[in-house]
């Protein structure tokens, strides 16, 4: 065969069209994904804008801002006793989902027979987790609200988001349990331990950091829920503090819906600087976990703490 | 899964040995009670729902006609229910057709599933097959946060910028070509909202709008797509990939017909969770799209989705046995029924594409 019978053959093939299709579908990928990147930009760029209008066009005082009750008059109204409720709320929920979703993650993880119960367990946590939360607000004002009689208060707020995050908090917990080595479960019950001794002196303390950040992702979650907390009845306008558990409330994100649903521009700034606020709070769990991921991730082989 | 070791020596007859596996049972108990804790909120959210939405339908809850002996009145007729075309359950002469804010549920959710599947996938098909690892871990956390950020926010985020700025800025060049049309639409401007809009667009759409409440939940929805499609495209073994390259295949034709063949019933998964989630998205749709029960389809329209409803009823307080309230978990049981059946699909495509590859 000749060389110049193979090059003709060559000069065949027009590979432009396919080159041109490859560079189109490339660039159209890039702009796509460029598109959740711009949204975002826009995003933050509008709530720091209406923040910085807030300060200058109303004039807003911060520090009253974040102390005071809300008010029917924008001039007045502050942030302050919705910042206090999101912090009994979170408390709460903190409180009633962590015991529940542990508790739940260990006996599958370390008891769960391989039977038709446990399965039932498990599809229904992923059916749980895909439940809009809406339908958990419905769910306590019909069954703690209104039949038991609570009244729409922060307690009843907090069953909701404790509801709402259980599962995530479950799945979290599962996974680090099951991250703990079984050679260090077996150490232990040859050292004469008993199941339950072992799960809680060896596995629970090295599981614990995964548990916890999870838990601190979960309450970030719950701390911007604002649907759930709506159908619970919460009043839109936090017009007092909440003294206790049993206050009616009306927490950030519940706030921040009220102020954005007037009209009048005034609460929108107002809403724009609690949205602030509600970030700030985000920021801070998140870098949180981010921390205890971080620093329990780098002397994970040792079993120092047990 | 149990770990089937032995807890302790096994010397039979010891009373604190006794004491130990007493407690563990015990123990075990009160752990399995846990665990029936989210099993009891599946069956109570069906009970409760339930319960009370036959109060709408039948005048009195299961609970009371079977335990107060109260009588069933015909009130709502499930043919007015799912066939009438007027929701106003509130109102002094009530309608109870459901229809309305049915089809502002699914338009919506069709919508945003239109922005977010497209992109979602691409971004996905970016992530997995072209991005290097540099910009993969940049542009993942992004996503992350997108789906991070409260509803709540997406919703201001919607009145403030969305609607006033995109939605009319559309609405000016689909509309205005000539600038004869639009002042037929003026009844959707009662008031302008940001005066940006204004003067960049010289013109004002309402507050509320259809399509703005597809674009911020098709936004939010994005991440979920991505991230699972992503997951999926990455458990397609490389085998595949290469022995498409040794048959001569281009970047694109592997991508679009080995990776994505390959993970489709991981794709699909995704697709269907993100609809799932913007059927049962309330604060974004509410802020975006508004509180008029309308059948339309036009994108500047105000619209009312089944969970807008819900929250203006609960805005309102009703008082426990009006029909407003009756009608919360009438709409919350639908709801409900509609996600659940969402949420089984995607179970099952789930494990499909997770055993596919194992």
């Amino acid at each position: 065969m000749s060389t110049k019978r193979e090059t003709d053959f060559l000069e065949d093939v027009d590979l432009s069209r396919e080159k041109l299709l490859n560079r189109v579908f490339y660039g159209t990928l890039v702009v796509a994904s460029l598109f959740g990147l711009v949204m975002l930009l826009l995003l933050i760029a509008d709530v720091v804008w209406e923040s910085y209008q807030a300060f200058v066009t109303f004039d807003i005082d911060l520090g009253n801002y974040l102390t005071a009750t809300s008010s029917s008059r924008a001039e007045r109204a502050g942030f302050g006793a919705s910042i206090l409720a999101s912090l009994w709320l979170m408390a709460l929920t903190a409180v009633l989902a962590f015991f529940i979703a542990v508790g739940c993650a260990i006996y599958l993880v370390e008891y769960a027979p391989e039977n038709r119960v446990t399965r039932l367990i498990e599809a229904n946590l992923a059916n749980l987790a895909g439940v809009p939360s809406i339908v958990y607000g419905l769910l306590v004002l019909a069954l703690i609200v209104n039949d038991a009689g609570l009244g729409s208060v922060i307690l009843a707020g907090a069953i909701a988001l404790a509801l709402l995050i259980v599962p995530i908090i479950i799945v979290a917990s599962i996974e680090s349990i099951r991250a703990v080595p079984s050679s260090v479960r077996d150490g232990s019950y040859a050292m004469g331990a008993t199941k339950w001794q072992t799960i809680r002196q060896v596995v629970l303390p090295k599981a614990m950091p995964g548990i916890l950040t999870g838990t601190i992702l979960a309450l970030a979650r719950a701390i911007g829920e604002t649907a759930p907390l709506i159908m619970v009845g919460t009043m839109l306008h936090a017009t007092r503090y909440p003294s206790g558990p049993l206050s009616s409330f009306s927490a950030m994100p519940t706030q921040i819906y009220n102020w954005t649903y007037q009209a009048d521009r005034m609460f929108n700034g107002l809403a724009a600087l609690g949205i602030v606020v509600l970030l700030l709070f985000l920021v801070a769990m998140y870098a949180l976990a981010g921390y205890l991921r971080k620093r329990y991730e780098t002397d994970g082989g040792s079993i120092s703490n047990v | 899964m149990s770990t089937e070791t032995p807890s302790g020596p096994g010397i039979s007859g010891d009373d604190s040995l006794e004491a130990a596996h007493e407690k563990n049972r015990r123990v075990r108990r009160v752990l399995f009670g846990c665990a029936a804790v989210t099993v009891v909120t599946t069956v109570a959210i069906f009970l409760v729902l339930f319960d009370n939405a036959a109060s709408y339908f039948f005048g009195a809850r299961i609970s009371e006609v079977l335990f107060g002996g109260d009588s069933i009145v015909r009130t709502v007729t499930f043919t007015e229910f799912f066939t009438g075309t007027r929701w106003a359950p509130d109102h002094a002469t009530p309608a109870h057709g459901v229809l309305p804010i049915v089809a502002g549920t699914l338009t919506i959710t069709v919508g945003a599933g239109l922005v977010s599947i497209p992109i979602g996938t691409a971004t996905a098909l970016y992530l997995s097959e072209y991005a290097t690892t540099g910009t993969r871990n940049r542009l993942k956390p992004v996503l992350e946060v997108l789906a991070g950020i409260p509803t709540i926010v997406y919703g201001y985020f919607a009145v403030s910028f969305v609607t006033p700025v995109i939605v009319s800025g559309i609405a000016t060049y689909v509309v205005n070509p000539t600038g004869s049309w639009f002042d037929s639409i003026s009844y959707l401007a009662p008031f302008v909202l940001d005066p940006v809009a204004e003067w960049m667009m010289g013109v004002s759409v309402g507050r509320y709008s259809l399509l703005g409440g597809i674009l911020v939940v098709g936004t939010m929805t994005i991440p979920m797509v991505s991230s699972i499609s992503e997951d999926a495209m990455q458990a397609v073994p490389d085998d595949l990939r290469n022995g498409a390259y040794a048959l001569g295949a281009t970047k694109y034709q592997v991508a679009t017909r080995i990776v994505l063949p390959a993970a489709v019933s991981g794709i699909f998964a995704s697709y269907i969770l993100a609809l799932s989630r913007a059927i049962g998205e309330t604060m974004a749709v509410t802020l975006a799209a508004g509180f008029n029960a309308n059948l339309t389809a036009n994108p500047f329209a105000e619209i009312m989705t089944m969970t807008a409803y819900l929250v203006s009823i609960a805005r309102g307080t009703s008082a426990v046995g009006t029909v407003e309230y009756q009608s919360l978990f009438a709409v919350g049981l639908l709801l409900f029924l509609m996600t659940l059946s969402m949420n089984l699909l995607n179970d099952r495509l789930k494990r499909r594409f997770q055993e596919e590859y194992r």
